[in-house]
């Protein structure tokens, strides 16, 4: 169970396969993962590896990837 | 890393130090024979630790079955929990006077060090103490040609003159070059024995190489017989050490672990340029009593913090851990915050009791602080020096 980071992803991901691929490309700490129906998700025992690059939800939409600092809330 | 006497005697051999005839034997009659050839001898277990003669690991044959007998013993012997890999068969001289010769770094200078004696044969610290105008201590440049001058500055300083000046020179400048060339951190002959019949010669020797030098000494490694996966520690690795070694090993991410166990009470998880030696010398200094040495840097992964965190707090005698290290640049401060604290957490632990300490200034502070805020831990900044924050983990123990 992550600790310290939490990685919300807008269902409006899901409509674009290549920004799909792309988060699964971008992230240094393999945190994102495509299922075989193409959706992208999280990869659980990888969350709390996350260096907060910045490079997921700066390659989407403004908004629809959120990483959340769960020590901050 | 340690070599052997007898491997010690053949590098200082290939460097034309003169050394009494011997023979390593690995079996009795092996010690037989070498006894049969070379006439009345020592015999010296040849283990990588100290303290043989008191252990019985050092006995005198006059005849090939005494030598059998003796090698049969010193075979059986574990010297602090070590067996030997032979016994070394020298042949026995008779010694009118005994010299001590070593160079290692001298930390404070950061130079390496001439140390010379004219009371060989004993412990060099109680010359030390008690003789001192009996002991020389020459630094050198480690960057320049090594020139016999300085050798002989060395010997002289403690008075001795005439022949012995002179062939003493000879394996003072040997040493010198050995330990520079092989990349030592100890060279040492003690003793070197003057004989009945005017000869000098090198009579025990210890020498150290510096673990990372292993790569580049490969060659004569192989010639010597050491194999890559052969350790040469003092003792045998603990399962603490071992399970560390495996955890660093298994992440490629930076590094945590290359542990050294210790009888205390207080984990260490400590780093950084250099820091790691520093703090466990002020912990040590603030009255503390280290579980461990490790190292911990070149921003290892959440899950290789946590790990060797974990490790360290499920070790029965550790009651608290103190995280410390030196202004860091690229090993993220909140990286190791969070594996700390998820170790803490995985070992059953409140990571708020747990850690007596969090000292890890430099990069990403903010965001490790405002994480070690979060569960309570007690943290300090680059405004606490290192000893500082040593002593305050101590006191914590102690309360
Ligand atoms: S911020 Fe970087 S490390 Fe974190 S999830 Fe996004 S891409 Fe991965």
């Amino acid at each position: 169970m992550a600790m310290f980071i939490r990685v919300d992803i807008d269902e409006a991901v899901q409509r674009d396969p290549a920004l799909c691929r792309q988060l699964v490309e971008v992230c240094p700490v393999d945190i994102f993962a495509l299922e075989e129906s193409g959706r992208v998700t999280t990869v659980e025992p990888n969350l709390d590896e996350c260096t907060l690059c910045a490079l997921c939800w700066e390659a989407a939409p403004e908004g629809q990837v959120n990483v959340v600092r769960l020590y901050r809330e | 890393m340690r070599f052997y006497e007898y491997e010690a005697k053949d590098l200082l051999r290939r460097h034309g130090v003169p050394l009494p005839q011997s023979r390593l034997a690995h079996t009795a009659e092996e010690a037989a024979a070498a006894a049969a050839e070379l006439g009345p001898v020592v015999l010296k277990s040849q283990v990588l630790s100290g303290g043989r003669m008191k252990a019985g690991g050092v006995k005198f044959a006059d005849t090939p079955d005494e030598a059998a007998a003796a090698t049969t013993e010193i075979l059986e012997i574990a010297i602090n929990g070590l067996r030997p890999v032979g016994v070394l068969a020298e042949e026995k001289r008779t010694i009118t006077q005994e010299y001590f010769a070593a160079v290692t770094y001298d930390g404070r200078a950061k130079l390496p060090v001439i140390i010379f004696s004219d009371m060989g044969g004993i412990d060099i610290e109680e010359v030390a103490e008690q003789h001192p105008e009996h002991l020389s201590r020459t630094h050198f440049s480690a960057a320049r040609p090594f020139s016999d001058y300085i050798a002989k500055n060395a010997v002289a300083a403690v008075g001795v003159t005439g022949n012995d000046l002179n062939a003493l020179t000879r394996i003072v400048a040997s040493l010198a070059r050995i330990f520079l060339q092989y990349d030592l951190t100890l060279a040492e002959i003690n003793p070197i024995g003057r004989l009945d019949d005017g000869a000098i010669l090198a009579l025990d020797s210890h020498m150290d190489m510096e673990a990372e030098a292993r790569r580049t000494h490969q060659a004569l490694l192989k010639e010597l017989g050491v194999d890559d996966d052969d350790n040469r520690q003092a003792r045998p690795p603990t399962p603490f050490e071992i399970a560390a070694a495996q955890l660093d090993a298994a992440d490629p991410r930076g590094v945590a672990g290359n542990l050294t166990e210790f009888d205390g009470n207080l984990g260490l998880i400590i780093g950084a340029g250099g820091g790691s030696l520093t703090l466990f010398d002020a912990v040590r200094q603030a009255g503390g009593h280290p579980a461990n040495y490790c190292e911990i840097g070149g921003n290892p992964s959440v899950s290789k913090a946590a790990a060797l965190t974990k490790l360290i707090c499920e070790q029965p005698k550790v009651e608290k851990i103190a995280v410390m290290m030196n202004v860091v640049s690229n090993t993220r401060v909140d990286i190791v915050a969070r594996g700390v604290i998820k170790g803490c957490i995985e070992a059953g632990f409140d990571p708020s009791e747990k850690i007596a300490i969090f000292r890890i200034p430099g990069s990403w502070e903010e965001e490790g602080f405002a994480i070690l805020d979060r569960y309570g831990v007690d943290y300090v900044d680059r405004s606490v020096s290192m000893h500082e924050a040593a002593a305050r983990a101590v006191a914590k123990m102690q309360a």
